[in-house]
């Protein structure tokens, strides 16, 4: 699965000894609230005539010592030391990490860093992935590709998340970087199948092309077939969310034709058919599959019969496979086939399959070793029980609902959850959606889970109290902070007082991510996340009564944080824009068209303000329904 | 027997999916298969929407994706659902569409088999239709009509399809008598699409057969037939 990439990309390391990662500053202000204590100034102590020429050899030993250091934390840090340290931990930096491209602009990045290889870029709000953020926003790769040809000559890796990438841009950057390698795109959109084909006739030196949960247009080009023939370095294909139409003869070739490649994701039109053939040429080789479709193919030539399919000993080639996914339109029938690999994966992926608990039971039997387990709701609870029996390993899990819906059945429950906190007490990461929650087994879990790191619970009904107390999830969430001593995400739900998190101020104190939504009581709620939590870096409301009061208790925090947004609350005009007045490095947009329209004072129910910091001016893209305030 | 009851044409039972009792050799011709399936060599490609199986997909996401946004249709049987708010529950719009569309064609076979395959005379590949995904036969009609007409303009690009671009053979089809429809139902007997009531036609639908309308004869009596039978 991608989670190994994805986390990177969500989850900043854990060192809480280091300055903000993405504002790498210049100024004294930026400086005032870096936490770390050393003095500025280069502290060597030497003769002023033999300055010059023991820097230079100190910048040399540095040179060397410095490109050991990997972690961006430690780099940041060690920038802060004094000017020669800046300079070679500039000059030494190959991994680049922007959090918010609106932070740094391309051309401040490329002059202080001049000899990057791997780009990490994340563009807009996660909010956006759930329909609040208009099309159009922004977080355009464009200006990006065109300072990199220029600066970055052995720049090898891009990996983007919720960036807005144009087919040009795709073109552009193959074009300007030949010897490119690895290409990872997360939650991107605006490119279609014309630019992916440009992209891969052009990179000859191609290892990686990872595209996931993005929206790729159907420009009805064979993009498989642009990939140069002849032996190819490819290591890792993953296409999944691709949803246009993919020309197979052209897959097999390219898979024959890759004998690196380890990671193969296909999409939902190839059938189970198609992947036998392609698991008979790679199968052995292959420690990441998604499946495709998994069932048989619509499109079957005339006058043949529907082949045989070797369902038994497909898989038993597959010795290296550890993650498994797809599934994409299981007949469940078929499934069976995978039990030769169940007892080696370590990542199994059953969150677009729409399969029940007695279907589930025979597959998580065989997989003791499971770390990592996407699933949908349909197993209801009896299949989560079945999980927590078999998969003590467990590390991650997330159960989808496949009812997205309000008022939907909601076969999951706290049973399941309790369940999975008895079986599997090495749990760190669990996303969980359902209807009816208690307070009981949330602390259940906080007591059996002591390693948690994420939690995210979501019952789907807003304000949904307890159903079997009636109160409201308070004491559940308050026990999650409390007990669980490593978390650093939380995502919230249910009926919510303040009192929930006046808990998180109180305990949450290395929470770095929060996501609140139709939850509090007042001010006070935002008010006491605010005051108490001081490691927090991103934190997303919607529909909260939350207002200026709150807003404006935080000033001290915003530097510190990579951004805060709060859609639907009650924020007004006035509010945003004192917080702009009195903290000139971070940009506040307020998105939607109304808020001009609005008086000053006026609370904005409907609208969503954006918040970041940024060491440059208010970006020039933004479109006609942003106000930067 | 009577020219009018050889001819043979597509079109829907009289009285707009009347029972067996249309079935005096009366053909009442609504709209012929034919002139659903444009076959013309003008037809723009892009308006079919690059392939018959993405362009059923995306009408089917596209409709869920409706549903999933407006406030769900007040059922009589449970009680009014709440308005949906947008971006509630926080489940990504790509996951939301999936299993959307997975959904209805997991209720649709829980019913019973309603994927037929659809073979027409000339063309080198079958294609798969869910019956349940229409109506009426006219929506079925239309439905083919435009998988078929953009296999003739060969959107697939794979060396079969150049094959069938040869001229010559499509020359034939458009110079050739109007199509006409078959299918085989569950007693394995090939009937003429539309005699039936539309229900009743999904529930024997097995497979389906595009074929010229030139072969087709001798079908039609024993159709009209098996209908008296069943409707007795």
């Amino acid at each position: 699965m991608h989670h190994d990439r994805a986390d990177q990309m969500s989850e900043d390391e854990d060192d809480h000894r280091s300055p903000p990662s993405d504002l790498e500053f210049t100024s004294s202000e930026a400086r005032n609230y870096s936490t770390v204590g050393s003095g500025s100034g280069s502290g060597s102590g030497v003769p002023e005539s033999q300055a010059p020429y023991l820097d230079q050899v100190l910048d040399n030993v540095l040179d060397n010592v410095l490109q050991f250091l990997t972690s961006r934390q430690d780099r940041n840090a060690a920038s802060l030391v004094c000017k020669s340290w800046y300079r070679v931990e500039a000059v030494t930096r190959s991994e680049l990490f922007i959090g918010n491209c609106y932070a740094v602009s391309p051309a401040r990045a490329s002059a202080r860093f001049t000899k990057v290889r791997s780009l990490v870029l994340k563009g807009k709000p996660r909010f956006a992935d759930f329909n609040l953020l208009p099309q159009g926003w922004g977080a355009h790769f464009s200006p990006w590709v065109a300072s990199m040809a220029k600066a970055y000559s052995c720049l090898e890796k891009v990996h983007l998340k919720r960036m807005s990438v144009t087919d040009v841009d795709l073109e552009n950057l193959a074009k300007s970087l030949p010897g490119f390698k690895e290409l990872v795109l997360v939650c991107c959109e605006g490119f279609g199948t014309k630019g992916l084909a440009a992209f891969v006739s052009l990179c000859r030196q191609l290892r990686v092309l990872d595209l996931i949960e993005s929206e790729v247009a159907d420009d009805e080009m064979d993009w498989i077939s642009h990939f140069p023939e002849g032996e190819s370095c490819l290591e890792s294909l993953i296409f999944d969310c691709v949803e246009c139409l993919i020309n197979f003869q052209a897959l097999e070739r390219l898979v024959a034709n890759s004998p690196s490649m380890k990671r193969l994701r296909l999409n939902r039109h190839v059938s189970i058919g198609q992947l036998f053939r392609l698991l008979k040429i790679r199968g052995p080789q292959l420690t990441h599959l998604g499946t495709g479709s998994f069932s048989l193919s619509d499109l079957v030539p005339q006058g043949d019969q529907e082949p045989e399919l070797d369902y038994a000993s497909a898989f038993t080639a597959c010795k290296s496979l550890v993650c498994l996914s797809g599934f994409r339109e299981i007949v469940p029938d078929y499934l069976p086939a995978i039990y030769p690999v169940c007892a080696n994966l370590t990542s199994l992926n059953f969150s677009y399959a729409n399969i029940n608990t007695e279907q589930l039971r025979p597959i998580i039997r065989h997989c003791h070793n499971l770390q990592i387990f996407w699933v949908l709701d349909s197993i209801c609870d009896e299949g989560l029980q079945a999980v927590a029996a078999t998969c003590k390993e467990l590390r991650e899990l997330r159960v989808f609902p496949i009812d997205a819906r309000e008022d939907s059945e909601g076969p999951v429950s706290e049973v399941g959850l309790q369940a999975i906190s008895e079986g599997c007490p090495k749990l760190q990461s669990i996303l969980y959606f359902c209807q009816r929650m208690t307070n009981a087994a949330v602390k259940a879990m906080s007591k059996n889970c002591p390693d948690l790191v994420v939690f995210r619970l979501c019952i789907m009904e807003r304000h949904r109290p307890d159903h079997v107390t009636g109160d409201p999830m308070d004491e559940g969430f308050g026990a999650i902070v409390k007990n669980c001593k490593k978390l650093t995400r939380l995502a919230v739900s249910g009926l919510l007082t303040d009192k929930a998190f006046s808990y998180i101020g109180k305990y949450g104190k290395l929470v770095r991510t929060l996501s609140v939504a139709f939850a509090g009581n007042s001010d006070m709620g935002l008010k006491y996340v605010l005051e108490g939590c001081p490691r927090l870096q991103k934190l997303e409301i919607r529909d909260s009564p939350f207002g200026d009061v709150a807003l404006l208790s935080g000033l001290h925090q915003y530097y510190n944080m990579r951004f805060l947004w709060m859609s639907s609350c009650r924020l007004t005009r006035q509010g945003c824009q004192r917080v702009a007045r009195e903290m000139p490095h971070l940009v506040v947009e307020l998105i939607g068209s109304n808020w001009e329209d609005m008086e000053m004072d006026d609370v904005a129910e409907k609208l969503s303000m954006y918040m970041y910091r940024s060491v440059e001016m208010p970006r020039e893209d933004a479109p006609d329904f942003v106000t930067i305030m | 027997m009577e020219f009018e009851e050889t001819e043979l044409r597509l079109g829907l039972p009289g009285n707009g999916g009347g029972g067996g009792g249309g079935g005096e050799g009366e053909v009442v011709r609504k709209r012929g298969f034919s002139e659903t399936v444009d076959l013309k060599l003008n037809l723009s490609s892009k308006d079919s929407g690059g392939g018959g199986v993405v362009d059923l997909d995306e009408k089917v996401k596209a409709v869920q994706k409706e549903k999933n946004l407006l406030p769900s249709a007040a059922d009589p049987a449970k009680p009014p659902a709440k308005a949906q708010v947008v971006g509630w529950p926080p489940v990504r719009s790509f996951r939301k569409n999936i299993m959307a569309t997975q959904k209805s064609m997991s209720d649709e076979s829980d019913k019973g088999a309603a994927f037929v395959k659809v073979s027409m005379d000339g063309a080198p590949y079958l294609r798969k239709v869910d019956l349940r995904m229409y109506k009426t036969y006219q929506d079925l009609y239309d439905a083919l009509g435009k998988m078929f007409s953009s296999f003739t303009i060969g959107n697939c690009g794979s060396q079969g399809m150049k094959d069938f671009m040869n001229e010559s053979k499509l020359m034939d089809l458009l110079n050739g008598s109007d199509y006409v429809a078959t299918y085989e139902d569950k007693d394995g007997d090939w009937m003429l699409v539309g005699d039936v009531p539309w229900e009743m036609f999904v529930e024997s639908c097995k497979r389906l057969r595009i074929m010229k309308g030139t072969e087709a004869i001798g079908l039609a009596p024993r159709a009209m037939e098996k209908c008296k039978n069943r409707t007795n």
